[in-house]
């Protein structure tokens, strides 16, 4: 089968994701990093003492650290961390309503659907426009209840305590060595707080757009449900298309108390011009359950491993994944399940698919520690390759110290079959749409744990990714 | 007398490089019911799957015209638009594809238009009844973890929603109890039109008793080496294969 020019492709990301609008600042950093820049930031953003010295530490990691030998070292190797710039401050302040955030930034998020969406089926909208939040609101209901919802740096202000205790704590900035680096250059994100027994029915969303060249974008997430809370918080993330790369390194911290549930979506679009080095991973005491939805599309190279920490008794985690790796795109994905209290449960599914010389990869690792008595693991992975040029791979690490578990893996790889192709062609389908329908099945146990709305969407997103697969 | 829906010419096909099919020869007209009967290697799926344009089979002489084109070079999706359908001997779980999301595309590509959801749950609804399939079915994902017999009703309620002008039907009775074939026959029977040719590939006769052929061909060696009426499979059932030789004897 002859393959289009992946271009196309871009085209039309171009057209619904890839616009750019002409750059706007109210400060931009210059170009790379030193303790400079980082004293820069913390002062503009008139940061307690705790939190610029944190920052200047996390710096000392991030400069010391040595690139992870494990990972994609040749796509790792090729970041040019001195051409980025580390901060840019869009706009002076941030709305509550879309009628005051500045034209060319409400043209974007109206082109991406966000205020919409918000009108329709959310509970509460933060878009974040390079390195800060532009626009934030909740429903009043929710204030109400005592549910906060503000992007980081307002949390910080308002909640300082609660940010210091947690803050850090589930991700050390000594982690590694982007988790060092996000811990020092870090702006905007979330800051999420569900009190004791309050459900939030609808989702939470944050949108996070880089328009900038070279931009690096790092925000800082963190979600604390109380005991016996609920909430379901959703991300998505698109960027223009540049020749040169940009860089986004998020950490996301998470905290589910006893018997609450916590459930965190990320719909990433990225241009295939982005580093995505994110640190994702959770905390989940007794009764709790943290769940992660996480669909990787787009990007040059995603490196992200969600974790749950299992705590306590009764604790649940799952993590849920689909990786779509294109022509020139590595999709390092996978999952960690920390055992750390008996009865507690874990299962792992992921889903990858490669087509055009694209690479996905499997890591993930199972930890039951002993004493983790009646653990259960489950870990599934399954890759669709789209042609012979494609490649994946897995990873998994059993790290199992307890003798009384029940821990089970299984891992298929597989072609996309001639015989679907035909079945599906005898019935009228082209080849193109044969395959679009195959591999919309193949992500199906994914998308049907969507709202409605974003499933629609991540379909359309594979049906786009999905053009050009046929000559 | 006018076009034949399918006429089949002196038709040699190739699977991975070895002859299969040798010099194939079939008329088939609107409003008829043919079937081709032989033993277990005779090409009787070859000729299903290149009739329907599997990419693996290879025509190397001779030709099939449907409708009087030439189709032997139209890729599966073109001929089935074009009206052509086959009921697979093994058809193919599509897992996380729901048979309503699968039929309405495929109702939609053969059509080449929109089919409203509303005329879409109708349709489906009368044949699923005809059929025997319950309503729940529709959410199940094509073919997975299906039992023999479920695979075999949702082919026929496929040709049945598809209306396709020609259809294939191969082994279309094979894995099913008795019953099941009855309803299958039942459904087959009631798409017995002028308009319509029906091409039954089997190697038993019991399904003949449900549906009478007007006419039966035996198959050995990737040809057609007798022709008759629906008296013909009787005359198989007690005498069996053996007495039939290939078309072609080796070259002296």
């Amino acid at each position: 089968m002859a393959k289009k020019p992946l271009v196309e492709v871009n085209e039309e990301y171009e057209q619904l994701y890839g616009f750019k609008m002409p750059e706007r600042y109210v400060f931009k950093a210059r170009q790379g990093l030193d303790h400079g820049i980082v004293k820069e930031i913390s002062g503009m953003k008139g940061e307690p003492e705790w939190m610029t010295k944190f920052r200047l530490r996390a710096l000392d990691h991030f400069l010391k650290k040595p690139m992870p030998a494990w990972a994609d070292t040749e796509l790792l190797g090729q970041i040019q961390f001195d051409a980025i710039y580390y901060y840019l401050k869009p706009t002076e302040k941030k709305s509550e309503n879309w009628d005051e955030v500045p034209e060319e930034i409400k043209r974007t998020f109206d082109r991406l659907g966000i205020p919409e969406a918000e009108r329709k089926f959310l509970a509460g909208v933060s878009a974040q426009y390079e390195s800060e939040s532009v626009y934030h609101s909740m429903r009043e209901d929710l204030q109400k209840q005592g549910v906060i919802f503000l992007d980081m740096d307002s949390g910080l202000k308002q909640y300082p305590d609660i940010v210091k205790q947690y803050f850090g704590t589930i991700i050390p900035p000594a982690d590694n060595k982007f988790a060092a680096l996000n811990s020092a250059v870090w702006s905007g994100g979330s800051f999420i707080y569900v009190p004791k027994g309050v459900h939030v029915e609808l989702p939470l969303q944050a949108y996070f757009r880089i328009n900038a060249e070279k931009m690096g974008q790092f925000e800082r997430t963190l979600i604390i449900t109380d005991e016996g809370a609920s909430v379901h918080y959703i991300e998505g993330c698109t960027a223009p298309t540049y020749s040169s790369e940009s860089l986004h390194s998020a950490v996301v911290e998470l905290v589910a108390k006893k018997e609450s549930k916590l459930r965190y979506t990320t719909i990433q679009n990225w241009s295939k011009n982005i580093y995505n080095l994110v640190t994702k991973r959770s905390v989940a005491y007794e009764g709790a359950t943290v769940q992660w939805l996480d669909g990787n599309l787009g990007s040059k190279l995603t490196m992200k491993f969600p974790g749950v920490y299992l705590m306590e008794r009764g604790a649940h985690g799952e993590v849920l994944s689909v990786a779509f790796a294109g022509q020139g795109q590595h999709q390092d994905a996978g999952a960690k399940m920390i055992h750390a209290a008996p009865d507690t449960s874990s299962v792992i599914t992921s889903k990858s698919i490669s087509k055009g010389g694209g690479r996905s990869s499997y890591r993930g690792l199972v930890k039951v520690y002993r004493g983790a008595e009646r653990s259960k693991s489950t870990v599934r992975c399954d890759a669709l390759l789209l042609d012979p040029d494609s490649r994946s791979d897995t990873y998994p690490t059993m790290e199992i110290d307890e003798q009384k578990v029940s821990i089970g893996h299984e891992a298929s790889v597989s072609k996309i079959g001639e015989e679907q192709l035909f079945y599906l062609m005898s019935r009228g389908l082209t080849e193109q749409e044969a395959m679009t329908m195959v591999v919309n099945g193949f992500i199906e146990p994914f998308v049907k744990e969507l709202p409605l709305e974003y499933a629609v969407e991540l379909n359309r997103l594979v049906q786009l990714e999905m053009e050009g697969a046929v000559g | 007398m006018s076009e034949p829906l399918l006429a089949i010419e002196n038709l040699h096909v190739t699977v991975e490089g070895k002859e299969i099919l040798k010099g194939l020869s079939l008329t088939l007209r609107a409003g008829e019911v043919h079937a081709i009967m032989g033993p277990n290697g005779s090409g009787k799926s070859t000729l299903s799957f290149c009739l329907m344009g599997h990419p693996k089979y290879v025509i190397t002489q001779g030709r099939m015209r449907y409708e009087g084109r030439d189709i032997g070079t139209l890729p599966p999706d073109a001929r089935a638009k074009a009206g052509v359908f086959l009921a697979f001997q093994y058809p193919t779980a599509i897992p996380g594809v729901t048979i309503a999301n699968f039929l309405r595309t495929a109702l939609k590509s053969v059509r080449g238009g929109e089919v409203s959801v509303k005329e879409f749950r109708q349709l489906v609804k009368t044949q699923m009844k005809t059929i025997g399939i319950p309503d729940a079915f529709m959410n199940r994902y094509v073919n997975d973890g299906f039992s023999g017999g479920e695979k075999k009703r949702l082919e026929i309620l496929q040709l049945a929603v598809l209306q396709p002008r020609l259809a294939v039907l191969d082994e279309t009775d094979s894995g099913l109890d008795i019953d099941a074939l009855k309803v299958v026959a039942a459904g087959i029977n009631a798409l017995r039109s002028a308009e319509r040719g029906i091409l039954l590939i089997t190697h038993y006769q019991r399904m003949l008793n449900y549906i009478t052929p007007d006419h039966v061909h035996v198959m050995v060696d990737g040809a057609i080496v007798k022709s008759g009426g629906s008296e013909l499979a009787l005359e198989l059932e007690r005498q069996g294969y053996a007495g039939f030789r290939p078309a072609v004897a080796p070259a002296a």
